[in-house]
């Protein structure tokens, strides 16, 4: 019988992962695994794709390195859980994954009734359409009847409804299971106008054959803040994935960068700078981390410029400008609190 | 001359030649391709089409293409195909996110797995005895080890497992557990008691009537759902259980036509035999069976390699998944037609590869009794 039992116990490590359960400490977890886990999407340019020697990179796959960097001062602990829209509330719940940075969009439902926790916006986007010239259409007002594709268990997909029912529109709408279906069902003429965020909008019409066959309308018909989220219970653990994004953008504002931040951590006298880069006070070990943990989010991923720049910023093929997601200081809302 | 008046015994004249008209590539494009009004309005049409499809698709693929290497899609700078994405990430396509360092075991792995089937199924080769066993008990634990890693070797996540490599583990895996758990079905099925025949029945009946791609989403969405919170399987195994099981219900059917296409003699003379159940499948029936539905199996093996590319809706990266995640990379942002090409060849390969194979076993089995 114990042998039974010993053998059921070995073939159950081989084949469960026990992982953190809500509620339980998830950063203890996550150290004596020695790697965070963390859901992305499964390819949005820009946000998250794998590069040509395997690595994840972009916007949303930044958080994860940030975190990682925080916690264990290696951007590189992660391992990443691709994830479509539909699997990716579960992966979080089901707890395969610490944090879900995949492009989500903060809403009160899922906030309360899906038991989670927003810890910030790292995007601020917007939901548009994009049509071909040919159609003769300026106005998202003038899609009266249009055939609208679009992808299944998003926001997106609620929005449009939305927005075609408040404007006494008649929609039909055809929905994919991935974004890549949706396009091409949309190059091949399926459809009258694509629509999701206008990031997405913009990579899509990069991607295309002939981009300037095909116009972005000027309508943003909804709010679509985009940010990392966690299991809600777990407050200390929501604390670091939001001051890992915070750090980011509070570095942007006083201009500590990866390629600076030796010589700023060496010379500054700026109290918010030496608070943030563990110099001055312990604001690391408040957040049971250690105090250099945004200096290691800065050296290692950089700050929320850089990566916004280096992943879809203008020289980048998706050429997306700062707009929103400029610091509240140069005309955006990106607004990190205080580090004290 | 001397030969013109050679003469020869009646029935002795060696065969004359076949008349010039019905030999030769003239008479072979008459008799198939312009023997009728029809048929010449068939050939031309066809042949219209391929001018329409063919020297565009060459000229893409081939005489325009970018075959350098490079970093970007800016470096594609002729026309055609962008093959420079291909050679970027060939070893993506191949091996997923597999640790460059460590893709040396995937080769061995399947170097340990090629090498035995090929002795299997070539027929000259001896000691098949032994390449089964090692195949069937030997090479799985050897094969867990190095994939995934243990004995002091790397683990390597199934999270990191992609590519050709991913297909070809869920396909081979699909394939070698469908096929027993299918024919356990089959006689579970035919079995005169009930409540075997009823399992069997139902479990069949239940999977044939939902799609590969609801069990996926079952396994990958609502499983973790019902399981105890912070326990999880593993994505990967999910699939695999998922596909092995979805194979095996089509394989009971393939199966089971087999048996009921061997005459009641053949359980009667092995009954009269003295035989018990199972030495009377196992030696009479299932042999013969097996034989007669060798294209059925061997069609369900295609269908369920080919339906592997499913679990890319799961987030797997199998060949068509990792392929399609380089077109999401901003770099290469746009050239998924590249990357389809790319997968459909390969499939091609696999697929017609097996096909071509179940045709030279019939043939050696001789199981169409040559028509």
């Amino acid at each position: 019988m114990v042998q039974l039992k010993m053998l059921t116990a070995g073939i159950a490590g081989v084949v469960f992962s026990v992982v953190g359960a809500a509620g339980a400490a998830t950063l203890d977890e996550v150290k004596s695994r020695g790697y965070l886990q963390c859901g992305v999407n499964t390819g949005l340019p820009g946000f998250s794709a794998p590069d040509d020697q395997g690595n994840w990179r972009g916007l949303d796959v930044d958080v994860c390195r940030a975190v990682a960097a925080a916690v264990f001062g290696d951007s590189e602990a992660v391992r990443y859980t691709p994830t479509n829209a539909k699997e990716r509330f579960t992966a979080l719940q089901s707890g395969a994954v610490d944090v879900l940075s995949r492009n989500t969009t903060w809403t009160l439902s899922r906030d309360s009734d899906l038991n989670f926790e927003f810890v910030g916006v790292n995007y601020y986007d917007g939901q548009g359409f994009m049509v071909p010239k040919d159609l003769g259409v300026s106005s998202a007002l003038e899609l009266d009847g249009a055939a609208v594709c679009v992808q299944s268990g998003t926001t997106t997909e609620k929005n449009l409804g939305d927005y075609f029912r408040a404007n006494g529109m008649e929609l039909r709408s055809v929905v994919y299971e991935t974004s890549e279906q949706a396009v091409q069902a949309y190059i091949e003429g399926r459809c009258d106008a694509f629509t999701t965020d206008a990031s997405g909008l913009a990579a899509e019409r990069s991607a295309l054959a002939e981009p300037d066959a095909h116009i972005i309308l000027p309508e943003i018909i909804s709010k679509e803040p985009l940010g990392p989220l966690v299991r809600q219970g777990d407050n200390e653990w929501a604390d670091i994935v939001r001051w890992s994004l915070n750090a980011m953008i509070a570095a942007e504002e006083y201009g500590v960068s990866s390629q600076n931040v030796d010589e700023v951590k060496a010379g500054t006298d700026n109290p918010e700078v030496r608070r943030l880069l563990g110099v001055e006070d312990k604001m690391g070990e408040m957040l049971g981390l250690s105090n250099d943990w945004a200096y290691n989010i800065i050296k290692q991923v950089g700050n929320y410029g850089e990566s916004f720049e280096r992943n879809v910023g203008l020289k980048t093929p998706l050429a997306l400008a700062r707009g929103l997601n400029e610091q509240w200081t140069k005309g955006g809302i990106l607004y990190a609190p205080p580090v004290r | 001359m001397a030969e013109a008046m050679q003469h020869y015994k009646p029935g002795e004249h060696p065969d004359l030649p076949p008349p010039r008209e019905s030999v030769g590539p003239i008479a072979w494009v008459r008799q198939n391709l312009l023997s009728s009004p029809l048929n010449a309005a068939l050939t031309i049409g066809s042949l219209y089409l391929l001018y329409l499809v063919l020297p565009p698709f060459l000229d893409w693929a081939i005489f325009s293409a970018n075959w350098q290497e490079g970093t970007s899609r800016a470096d594609c700078v002729k026309d055609g195909a962008c093959w420079t994405m291909v050679r970027a990430r060939f070893g993506q396509f191949i091996y997923g996110f597999y640790p460059q360092d460590e893709r040396w075991r995937v080769n061995v792995a399947f170097l340990l797995f090629f090498v035995p089937v090929a002795a299997l199924l070539i027929e000259r080769v001896p000691g098949k005895r032994y390449f089964a066993i090692f195949l069937f008990a030997i090479y799985p634990v050897i094969a867990y080890i190095l994939f995934y890693g243990g004995l002091g070797l790397q683990e390597v996540p199934t999270a990191r497992w992609g590519g050709l490599m991913l297909t070809l583990i869920l396909g081979a895996v699909g394939i070698v557990v469908s096929l027993p758990i299918g024919i356990v079905l089959a006689l579970g099925r035919r079995s005169a008691l009930p409540v075997i025949s009823l399992i069997c029945t139902g479990f069949i009946e239940f999977v044939r009537a939902v799609p590969l791609i609801t069990v996926l989403f079952m396994a990958s969405v609502m499983l973790p759902l019902f399981l105890p919170v912070g326990v999880t399987f593993d994505k990967l195994l999910r699939a695999m259980v998922g596909i092995a099981l979805f194979g095996a219900a089509y394989m009971a059917e393939v199966v089971r036509g087999g048996l009921q296409a061997i005459p009641r003699g053949q359980y009667e003379g092995a009954m009269a035999l003295g035989l018990n159940y199972w030495k009377m499948t196992g030696l009479i029936i299932l042999p013969q069976a097996l034989r007669i539905v060798i294209p059925g199996i061997v069609n369900t093996f295609i269908g369920l390699f080919k339906d592997t590319t499913l679990v890319l809706i799961i987030g797997l990266f199998e060949l068509l998944g990792i392929v399609q995640a380089a077109a999401r990379d901003a770099n290469w942002i746009g050239l998924s037609r590249e990357g389809f090409v790319f997968a459909a060849l390969v499939f091609f390969i696999f697929c017609f590869g097996m096909s071509r194979y179940s045709q030279y076993l019939e043939r050696r089995l001789h199981t169409g009794h040559k028509r």
